[in-house]
């Protein structure tokens, strides 16, 4: 009952935000509203009974991504002396390829029975998630710190200070 | 009542509106705000086939995307940093070195 009195709020709360990240002219309100659009979505994530994948995403998604994203346009924005202005060109032809791929998907969501019940849950879902990390999928998990370990590497080395 | 089918169109309509953003913006920030939101809409994808079909794998796969998708922010905005130190631009369209 509660989903789906929260579902069209929040779907509502995602897509304008999501619309005010890719049209405003500001970039700096562009990230804030990707914050917003972020926490929307850890709504969604709660109403699909997904608790820890929604802590997940408020802490990774919208505290570390929205950090680095504001530090890089202070750091590019300060340097370059003036405000990055955001002007779209070849708007028309990227909005005719969004509503034809956008068109294709609902026409083939439409045309499937999809289910509309959801089964039961075994159990503590975010007990199972841990549980199935560590044994089923522990070699993607090492695997996914060795690329993440990689990836920090990379990125300090890359920002390194000039000498 | 919220079917499967709601969840998948509303992750469509969010897919769409990055792509949108990928193409139009100019700012390499901004083209990395989009790829956010695609993932973003992947993983909404994700967790709802997860819920409807009572197989806990999509979550798992959730948080790897997540996980990856912040590395590839963190490694993408330090080559916009690098460029920005090597070409004193971010614009993308500014940065032609291989157009012949």
């Amino acid at each position: 009952m509660t989903e789906q009195i929260a579902f069209w709020p929040l779907a509502i709360i995602l897509v304008g935000s999501a619309l005010a990240v890719v049209l405003s002219k500001n970039l700096f309100h562009a990230v804030l509203w990707l914050a917003l659009a972020l926490t929307g979505t850890a709504g969604i994530f709660l109403l699909l009974d997904a608790e820890f994948l929604a802590a997940v995403q408020l802490l990774l998604y919208a505290g570390g991504i929205i950090t680095i994203v504001v530090f890089a346009i202070v750091v590019t924005e300060r340097l370059i002396g003036e405000r990055l202005t955001q002007t779209n060109m070849r708007i028309g032809g990227a909005v005719l390829v969004c509503a034809v791929l956008l068109g294709f998907i609902v026409v083939v969501l439409r045309r499937h029975a999809l289910p509309a019940v959801r089964p039961e849950m075994p159990g503590d879902l975010t007990r199972l998630i841990g549980q199935t990390v560590l044994t089923q999928y522990v070699l993607p998990f090492e695997l996914l710190a060795v690329l993440m370990l990689a990836g920090m590497l990379g990125a300090i080395y890359f920002a390194r200070p000039e000498d | 009542m919220i079917g499967l089918q709601q969840y998948l169109i509303l992750s469509a309509v969010v897919f769409c509106i990055g792509l949108f953003g990928v193409m139009t913006r100019r700012n390499t920030i901004g083209i990395l705000l989009g790829i956010e939101l695609m993932m973003n809409a992947v993983n909404i994808n994700l967790v709802a086939f997860s819920r409807y079909t009572a197989a806990v794998s999509g979550m798992i796969f959730t948080v790897f995307t997540i996980c990856i998708t912040v590395t590839e922010a963190a490694l993408g905005l330090a080559i916009v940093i690098l460029l920005f130190r090597v070409r004193r631009t971010v614009m993308a369209d500014h940065l032609d070195l291989l157009k012949g």
